[in-house]
């Protein structure tokens, strides 16, 4: 019996393909994001939408609250540990949830490396915003990736253009002959052992969800049309005016994405989606997408 | 033949494959009017909550219940396992059967969290060589009643399981590139479909 392989730690996020996975900041959300239908949650300090209002340094949440989800929900467990701060992921480690999630929702620690994720037993998680991000992370040891998009905006267009590259990208380098690879994993600043899988599969060796953005269900079933194999909701559930009725739909919308009549009757009446914002208004230091490397 | 997978969350693409690889026809079931020309139906790994929830919410579980009656063959990997049992343990003990087919009590997560997820080499009765068996968040067969034939176990706990025309597994055969369980659930699906055209 071997636990931590990679067939285990990418499996597990096979499992959770065509699902959602929340945010929660205590055991009463975590409850309601089950009883939704989430295939995760994510226990947080704050969601990025009020990480994003308080400023300051933003860091792994605080043991109580994960330890707390843990204990009232039997669906899987993620908890974030800041980009580079191996301690916080083996802290998170030891409390035993699920998967961690490298983010730029957190303030970097380290503006050089990130984790060595292979040397892990529990999975990891990673943002990318193009396919040089998405496979130096998968080298690193990522077993899971997500589109970075602009977390806790509610704003979706961040995310559709991070899945969009990354998507032709991978027909890019589908269509490159042997040779020419050489130089695109220079161009990438990716190893060429793991962009040769790419050219060979035209897919990524993990799964790849959407985040950063994402706010009502047609948003979850956009992402899920341009080839997410699911998704994270962050502030878009509990920022909004009914979370219950905003989480359901949502798993709905993923499930049936291509379902419009169902999406249009899941949408009435649904009251106000958390308030957005303009990307284009944020300042250029305000972005969480551009950190991490 | 025709095989489908439930399709409301979890592993779909990688059981289409694995069945395509050993020689079915399959296809993603997203509605229950989808199961009628179907010979037999896979339930796959996922979260066993979300799936559940999704399968009362679009009207599956009558409809594969008369399904399983009429005799077509069901397998359930992981999640697909919880879903299939009569009696399921959960944390805070009894939980709610989803389509209470297979005479099976089930403990859902018995090994633990994530981290105790593993990998092991399984000797299958029926199967010459051992399989690899990859196992999440994995549940387990804690006792068989009737005429449910054990098929595989680790460390003594039982894993692998069949009754008559339904086929249970806590593991995931759909990620590794080993065909021989869909192989052997697709000759259980061949003999049912003799002999439900007698």
């Amino acid at each position: 019996m071997e636990t931590g392989t990679s067939r285990v730690k990418r499996g597990m996020a096979e499992m959770q393909k065509g699902g959602v996975i929340m945010d929660v900041m205590n055991a009463e959300q975590a409850k309601i994001a089950e009883a939704a239908g989430a295939t995760a949650v994510m226990a947080l300090e704050r969601v990025p939408s009020d990480i994003r209002a308080a400023g300051g340094v933003a860091r792994m949440a605080d043991p109580t609250i994960v330890e707390e989800v843990m204990k009232v929900v039997s669906i899987p467990v993620m908890a974030k540990a800041r980009i580079g701060h191996y301690v916080e992921a083996k802290v998170l480690e030891s409390l035993g949830v699920d998967y961690i999630d490298e983010s730029e929702v957190l303030t970097p620690a380290d503006e050089v490396y990130h984790i060595d994720k292979n040397e892990f037993t529990i999975p990891f998680v990673c943002g990318a915003k193009d396919l040089g991000e998405a496979l130096r992370r998968i080298g690193e040891g990522a077993a899971m990736l997500r589109t970075k998009g602009e977390p806790g905006t509610g704003n979706i267009v961040e995310a559709v253009r991070h899945m969009r590259l990354i998507n032709s990208q991978i027909r890019k380098v589908q269509n490159l002959s042997k040779d020419e690879l050489y130089a695109e994993a220079k161009n990438l600043g990716v190893s060429y052992d793991i962009l040769i899988g790419v050219h060979e599969t035209g897919k990524l060796p993990v799964v790849n969800f959407a985040a950063g953005g994402i706010a009502t269900p047609a948003d979850a079933a956009l992402m899920m049309h341009l080839g997410a194999d699911g998704v994270f909701v962050g502030s878009g559930i509990f920022k909004s005016d009914s979370p219950e009725k905003f989480a359901r739909a949502i798993v709905e919308a993923t499930t049936h994405y291509t379902d419009y009549t169902l999406i249009a009757q899941i949408s009435k009446n649904l009251g106000t989606p958390m308030k957005g914002i303009d990307i284009a208004k944020l300042d250029p230091s305000e972005r969480m997408q551009d950190r991490g490397w | 033949m025709k095989i489908g997978v439930l399709a409301l969350q979890g592993a779909v693409a990688e059981h289409i494959r694995s069945l395509e690889s050993a020689g079915a026809e399959a296809v993603a079931i997203k509605w229950p009017e989808q199961l009628h020309d179907l010979d037999g139906l896979v339930i796959p790994g996922g979260e066993s909550t979300t799936i559940g929830k999704l399968m009362r919410k679009y009207q599956f579980v009558e409809p594969i219940q008369m399904f399983a009656k009429q005799g077509k063959p069901l397998f359930g990997t992981c999640a697909g396992l919880i879903i299939l049992a009569k009696h399921i343990l959960g944390n805070q003990g009894q939980e709610e059967p989803h389509l209470g087919l297979m005479d099976i009590e089930v403990r859902r997560n018995a090994f633990g969290r994530q981290r105790e997820s593993f990998e092991a080499s399984l000797a299958v009765k029926g199967i010459d060589e051992p399989v690899t068996a990859v196992f999440i968040r994995a549940p387990l067969i804690e006792a068989v009643h009737g005429d449910v034939e054990v098929l595989s176990t680790v460390n003594d706990e039982i894993v692998l399981a069949r009754q008559g025309h339904l086929l249970a597994c806590s593991f995931h055969p759909e990620l590794t590139e080993d065909k021989r369980l869909h192989q052997y659930f697709i000759e259980m699906v061949e003999e049912s479909k003799k002999r439900l055209s007698v």
